[in-house]
């Protein structure tokens, strides 16, 4: 397979813009800036950018608590993030969603969602407008391994699989659900086993390897697009900081995280495969890392400096008329 | 008498409780905590916030049940558990979650015992989570009790003290119906006296914390700490503020509140929940239909409002009745 190097060049852009985040999150969480609870993303950035890269915006993806790679890969811009997370006036929700409730519908971003297993549903109902209105649309959820348990996912997989919707399950199997590690937590042995006993194509890829999941959301979006009906991936890359920032991590061995940093890094593994088959040039992604850097600290003094809803905010928005 | 927090209480019941029955066993979501984890430490976190810590150490895991996330399997295997011969205290992490598993509690859980013919004892306790302030958004961070009194077959605990969390919780794992036991997140290192020993409170009997001969406050769970504020406050002032916590609102202790305002012959009804059919309308609403010649004005009810709770801390703060609130309520039904 050959890659075309404006997308290649495009998705290092989304994956480092990732990273950078959420280092920087983590740096104003210990700093005390941040409000309510973050969960952040480093290590699993292939798998959101190894998805989006195959979606408009008139796609949908349904997230998680730990959305913040999501949304960025979806094309969200870091200050209507940024704003959000700190909940400030302008924010993607007006600050009424912070971190684990944000949702762009614009670009097709239904939400990051604190209840595990609650985006599924309805991102099966993304896809079922988009079969009803017949306009070539795909939907995506991104699931946890955790999640995968959730009634929720099994119900949506198997309507999705009756309906034939244009869908794909998402997996990011990061190795924990909060502090169970995923080898206690799921009875099978894996997700993709249990995803293909409801009718649907079902693949296993390393979600540290961009073009692995690249490769297999492919597949995925032509089934998807040409009324094949819906299709799961499951990514296998572990998160490097804990459940939330704040996390004690007893459960994780020390090293672990140093070993994937080093190993397996999907940032590393990139622009090694970049370079060295597809010319892209190292000194071009350096650009780009320096161009990020300063986007988001713009961004986050932005937010930062940015007013507070003002208290009325409380009470608007609960119905569009009453 | 020693002095412990509600987290501290609550763990120390759980495990007087183990002891005392074997047939009672903790069922939930990391309440071991790490298993299956890189570090092979047994017991890394002890439940999400330490509360079951030390469970799985003495009890063993065949007791102490860690779960995957999937809260209608653990509701629903902790009530067709207690209709088989165990006592489970399941925990459902936020009562949030209750929307992934209310037709195990609703239509299943409470119902076993009446659709049954009143042959069947279901006894099973579901601790949660309740609550705004913490900064943990739309999601994680109602009240929703109120929905919960409305259940018939369900019992409804609100502990507002460590004492009290400690006896209700004794009670709540003893008795024969199913009881939901809502701790406020906002509220776990808050201390008082709290004896050793095993004891127990019943349920449906209020707790007069202030007594007063002006204003009756009727204050639930996390409002109760702030009314005995503004009662002491207003006794400098020479208003008597009389306040009862229900301790538990299914039962309700209707006698308590109705011979208070009869006395006083004034109510504020304060309840962290949405005002639309919150536990402030059952006891005004009581109020109004046992005791409307006792009644010197117009009841006042101090709530949130009807929104969801917002994720931004500026506006979290304006959302669940403060000190402020209910003191201006008392003021009003003063005139
Ligand atoms: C319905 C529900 N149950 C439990 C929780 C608490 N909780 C939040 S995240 C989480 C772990 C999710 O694990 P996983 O799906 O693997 O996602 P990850 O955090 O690893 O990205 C849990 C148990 C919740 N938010 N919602
Ligand atoms: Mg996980």
């Amino acid at each position: 397979m050959s890659y075309d190097p404006i997308m290649l060049l495009d998705a290092y852009r989304r994956m480092r813009a990732i990273r950078e985040f959420e280092e920087t999150m983590r740096r104003e969480v210990q700093a005390g800036t941040v409000p309510g609870f973050v969960h952040l993303y480093c290590g699993e950035e292939a798998i959101a950018v190894g998805a989006c890269m195959h979606l408009a915006d008139t796609d949908y993806i349904g997230s998680t608590h730990r959305g913040h790679g999501h949304c960025i890969a979806k094309g969200c811009d870091f200050e209507g993030l940024l704003l959000e997370i700190y909940c400030k006036q302008g924010g993607l929700c007006n600050g009424k969603g912070g971190s684990m409730h944000m949702a762009d519908l614009r670009k097709g971003m239904l939400g990051a969602n604190a209840i595990v297993g609650g985006a599924p549903p309805i991102a099966i109902g993304a896809a079922l407008s988009a079969q009803v209105l017949g306009n070539k649309g795909v939907a995506l959820a991104f699931i946890g391994d955790g999640a995968s348990n959730q009634g929720t996912v099994f119900e949506s997989m198997n309507m999705a699989s009756c309906l034939k919707l244009p869908m794909i399950f998402m997996y990011e199997n990061n190795g924990y659900a909060e502090f169970s590690g995923v080898k206690w937590h799921m009875g099978s042995a894996d997700i993709t086993s249990r995803a293909a006993g409801f009718g649907m194509s079902s693949v296993k890829v390393d979600g540290t390897d961009f073009f692995a999941v690249y490769d297999a959301m492919s597949a995925a979006v032509a089934r998807a697009r040409n009324g094949e009906g819906p299709s799961s991936i499951e990514a296998v890359a572990m998160r490097w900081y804990g459940h939330f920032e704040g996390d004690m991590q007893k459960y994780r061995k020390s090293g672990e995280v140093d070993e994937l940093r080093r190993t397996s890094d999907p940032l590393v593994k990139f622009e090694a495969r970049a370079t060295a088959e597809f010319g892209i040039d190292a000194d071009e992604l350096r650009e780009i890392d320096e161009e990020l850097r300063e986007m988001i600290e713009d961004a986050l003094a932005i937010a930062k400096a940015a007013p507070k809803p003002t208290p009325d905010a409380l009470y608007t928005d609960v119905y569009a008329s009453y | 008498m020693p002095v412990k927090n509600i987290r501290d209480a609550i763990n120390e019941t759980l495990k007087l409780e183990m002891r005392r029955d074997d047939r009672v066993v903790v069922i939930g979501e990391d309440v071991v905590g790490g298993l299956g984890g890189s570090s092979g430490v047994e017991e890394a976190a002890g439940g999400t916030f330490g509360i079951t810590t030390g469970l799985a150490a003495e009890f063993g895991r065949r007791r102490v049940i860690d779960t995957p996330i999937t809260e209608s399997a653990i509701i629903g295997m902790a009530g067709g558990a207690a209709l088989t011969g165990l006592r489970p205290v399941a925990e459902l992490m936020f009562i949030d979650f209750i929307g992934v598993c209310f037709d195990q509690i609703l239509n299943q859980i409470a119902k076993f015992r009446y659709m049954f013919g009143g042959r069947a004892d279901v006894p099973v306790v579901i601790r949660t989570m309740i609550g705004a302030g913490a900064g943990t958004g739309p999601q994680h961070s109602q009240a929703l009790y109120n929905m919960l009194m409305h259940v018939p077959g369900i019992k409804v605990v609100l502990p507002s003290n460590a004492y009290d969390a400690k006896g209700l919780l004794a009670t709540a794992i003893r008795d024969n119906d199913p009881v939901v036991f809502c701790e406020h997140k906002c509220m776990y290192l808050e201390t008082c006296e709290v004896p050793e020993e095993s004891y127990t409170i019943p349920f449906g009997v209020a707790k007069v914390t202030r007594e007063g001969t002006d204003v009756t406050i009727v204050a639930l769970s996390r409002m109760v700490m702030l009314a005995n504020q503004v009662a002491d406050k207003l006794k400098s002032e020479g208003i008597s503020v009389e306040v009862i916590d229900p301790r538990t609102i299914s039962p309700l202790d209707t006698d308590a509140i109705l011979a208070s305002v009869r006395k006083t012959g004034r109510l504020v009804a304060v309840d962290e929940c949405n005002p639309y059919c919150s536990v402030a309308s059952e006891i005004t609403s009581l109020v109004a239909c046992e005791a409307i010649g006792s009644l010197k004005s117009a009841p006042v009810k101090v709530t949130s409002p009807h929104t969801p709770v917002p994720a931004a801390p500026n506006l979290e703060q304006l959302y669940a009745p403060d000190a402020a609130a209910i003191e201006a309520a008392v003021r009003r039904v003063l005139g």
